[in-house]
Order: structure tokens, then sequence, then C-alpha cells
């Protein structure tokens, strides 16, 4: 077990409702620096909106968040953050989308750019040289003055990659990245996110890819109707799970593979 | 039958042209100041807060439901003695001009930031940018391109509304036109070619309007 001291992300007490639908009920959770998580469960278990209230997209109803050395407590009697706190909070986080949500008035390069130029400061010389060598990373480079809509969908998930790298991010989170994609491109997004993890980046990740969960993961969180039901390392979970929610959840993914 | 003379407008050459030059001036101010509050009110409509929600929409419905003629007029005559300032009929007329144009644009920006994905501001927030930013830099840039061909529709009204600034002897196109003709005793003339001098500026700007819609539609 991670202690709360060395951990990147601890997150206690989170609730979270829409209207009258209770989404995430008491969740607790800690990501260890340079962990990797997969969240997995049915749709509709919360955990996307558990990875969106990680970085506040959605802003949870109680308990309390801590992303490195910045924390948020939510509840009742504490005010709702403002924009500015809530923007300095989410430029430390990256995010990946299952729709790429490139901007398609833009270049990939100036898609890399925009918010290191606007959001960090960075001069645009330092930040073209920084957007260029995260393009590279993800093996675009040569793309850059393209328009995102000219790309594959592979592609384009490779550009948001580089895009919330160049934030230089304390943790990425990467909700359905590959869910969007046709299969034969799954695989080069997949090997960017290995590259990342290998490389020492803290991640949540929420995927369908139980195979790809077990391959990079170091730990699996098993999410169900708002409960976090098991969790554990990835290859525990996934192989050999305790919980019959996960045992039923796992079990096409078993067969498959067998 | 009546015997058609153009030949007498010569002489009025130059009062046409200031007019006309007078009509063109005060279009492009009320487009530039219907912008900016047509911007400012569909930011409103789109605020987080009621009250400013509120406010628009009254402001929104008041100018769209009443008419242009009666908003000039009460503007130069009513307003000052409510607000306790003195205006000149230009004033009056490019405030109302302005208000009644912005009304409408800000129904067209309302509904062009929000045909652009919710996506894009989810992304531009996961960046770290604030709502102001995003707006600016992201939805904005996006938005104005859907709604230029419904922005230019609106500005040729506003080109034709300007003719009303005449009841308040704002000497344009065609203040200037009646001007001539009780001068001439040729009003037939006179007012066609006022109508005319209209047509020809408005007409090719909406050819112009409907062969951009169509390209956008392709695209």
């Amino acid at each position: 077990m991670t202690t709360s001291q060395t951990a990147m992300i601890d997150i206690t007490g989170l609730r979270k409702s829409f209207g009258p639908l209770e989404v995430l009920k008491d969740i607790n959770l800690q990501v260890k620096a340079g962990g990797v998580v997969a969240l997995l469960g049915p749709s509709g278990s919360g955990k996307s909106t558990l990875l969106r209230c990680m970085n506040l997209l959605v802003v949870p109803d109680a308990g309390r968040i801590r992303v490195g050395d910045t924390t948020f407590q939510f509840g009742a009697s504490t005010e709702r953050p403002g924009t500015k706190p809530l923007a300095a909070f989410r430029s430390r986080t990256g995010m990946v989308f299952q729709n790429f949500n490139l901007f398609p008035h833009m270049t990939v390069l100036e898609n890399v750019i925009e918010a290191p130029i606007h959001v960090r400061r960075l001069d645009r010389k330092t930040a073209i040289d920084l957007g260029m060598s995260q393009l590279e990373k993800v093996g675009l480079a040569d793309r850059a003055s393209q328009r995102p809509q000219t790309l594959s969908g592979g592609q384009k998930q490779r550009v948001a990659i580089a895009r919330a790298l160049a934030m230089e991010p304390s943790v990425m989170l990467f909700d359905e990245a590959t869910s969007a994609l046709d299969p034969e491109l799954v695989g080069e997004v997949l090997q960017t996110m290995q590259q990342l993890a290998a490389d020492g980046m803290t991640m949540v990740i929420v995927t369908h890819e139980i195979a790809f969960a077990r391959d990079v993961a170091d730990r699996v969180v098993f999410m169900r109707d708002g409960y976090v039901v098991e969790e554990g390392p990835a290859g525990e979970v996934i192989n050999t799970p305790r919980m019959e929610a996960t045992k039923t959840f796992l079990s096409h993914f078993h067969k498959g593979a067998i | 039958m009546y015997q058609w003379d153009f030949s007498i407008l010569w002489d009025y050459r130059w009062i046409f042209l200031q007019g006309l030059g007078v009509t063109v001036s005060f279009t492009l101010a009320i487009i530039a100041g219907g912008l900016v509050v047509g911007l400012a009110a569909a930011i409103g409509l789109l605020s987080r807060f009621a009250v400013l929600r509120g406010v628009s929409l009254g402001f929104i419905e008041i100018f769209r439901c009443t008419p242009v003629l009666v908003q000039l007029i009460w503007c130069y005559y009513a307003l000052p003695m409510l607000a306790g300032v003195e205006m000149t009929p230009v004033t009056a007329s490019l405030l109302a001009l302005s208000c009644y144009g912005g009304a409408f644009y800000a129904e067209i920006i309302r509904g062009g930031i929000v045909s652009i994905d919710a996506g894009q501001s989810e992304a531009a927030s996961a960046l770290g940018m604030t709502p102001a930013l995003a707006m600016r830099r992201i939805i904005l840039p996006q938005a104005l391109r859907r709604m230029v061909p419904p922005l230019m529709n609106q500005s040729i009204l506003q080109f034709k509304n300007t003719s009303l600034v005449s009841v308040l002897a704002v000497p344009d196109l065609v203040y200037q036109g009646q001007m001539a003709a009780h001068d001439s005793f040729r009003p037939l003339e006179t007012y066609t070619a006022v109508a005319a001098a209209y047509f020809a500026i408005l007409f090719p700007l909406t050819l112009f309007v409907r062969w951009r819609e169509r390209r956008s539609e392709e695209t």
C-alpha cells in the first residue's frame, strides 16, 4: 500500500451527485508518484466522473482532493473554488479525451503550444521548441503544420497527448483514450501511453482495454455503482479477482483470452 | 405622360454624395456598436448568473419587440428627459440603432457560441485556461466563422435602417434626397435615384452573402 505522504494523488471521502443520482459514494483513492492506475468498471460505474474530479472538470460535492502539493476541500460549508485557482490547478494535470477535442482552427503545432503560451506564459520560441519536442516524442513532428482534420484518429489522439504533455503536468489522466478509434489505430496510442508510463509519468487511465491495463498499470481499481469494489496490483485483480462483481465484469475478457 | 428628367439631379450630386457618405459611415458605426452591444448581451445570456441572464434577455426583447422608428424618437426626445443629458440627433441615432442591431446580433452570437462542441471548452479547461481565455482563444474564433453569413445579413438590414435617422434631421442619403426633392420640385427623379443608390450597394452584398452561405454549407 502507498502511504499518503508519497502519494501524488490523494482522494478522501469524495462524493458527487448529478441531481438525484449519486455517482460517487465516499471514494478513497491514492496514486503514488510514477504510478499507473487503471480504473475499470461497467459504464455508469462512475469511473469517468472520478477521473474528471481529479482535475476538477467535475467539482465534487464533498471530500478532499490533493494532487502534488495542492489540496482542495469540498463540502456544504466550504466555498466552491474560483475560476482562477481552478484553472491553475488544472494546468498541472494533463487530460486526454475520448474524442480528442483538438482545436480545429489551429495547426497541430498551434494546438500544442496554445496553452504553454497563454497559460504558462512561455515566450513563443521556447514554446515552439517544447511543442516540437513533444510532437517528436509522439512521432508526429512532421505533421506540425497540418490541420488536425487531416490526421487519422490515432494521430489525433497522439497530438492530444503531446498537447497535454506540453504543459509539463505532474499527472496525466486518460478518459477512454482509445474508445473512439478504429481497432487498427488503437495500438499506436497504447504504445505512446506505455512509453509515457515507462518514462515515469503518474497516470490514471479509464479504459476498456483490459489486457493493456494488466500489462501497463501497476494497480487496478474496479468500480461499480459509484463505489470502489476492489483495488490491488493489476495482475492480481485482473487474473484472480476476489469480488463477485469484478469476476462477472472480467468474465468476458477471460473467456476471450482462453 | 410624365416627362422623366434625371439630368436635373446632376446639380445635386455633391449633396447626394455627402448623404451617401453619412449613410455609409453611420452604417459602419452602428455595425461596430451593434457588435459590441450584441457580444455583451450574448455573453450575458450565457452567464451562470441568473440576474445577468435576465437583464440581457430583457434588453434584447425590448429592442426586438418595439419598432426601430419608435426607439429612435424615444432615444432623442424621452431619454434626455429621463437621464438629464443633452443628446444630439447623431448620438441618439447611434445609440438607438446600435442597441437595435445589438439585440439581433446577440441571438446570432449566442447561437454561434452554443453550436461549438462542449468538448472544446472542456479541453481548454483541462489545459488550465480560464473561461474568459477559452472563450477568446478557442470558442469565439470557431463560432465567428459560423456566424459570418447571418451577421452579414443582419448588417445589410442595419444599412437600410439608417434611412430612419432622417426623421431626426441627420443628413443621410434620404434626408439629402428630401432636400433635393424640395429644391428641384422633382420628387420622382430624386427618390428613384435614392432607391437606386441603396439597391446598387445592397444587391451585390446580398449576392456575396448568399455565395458565402452556400460555400460554408459545402464545407
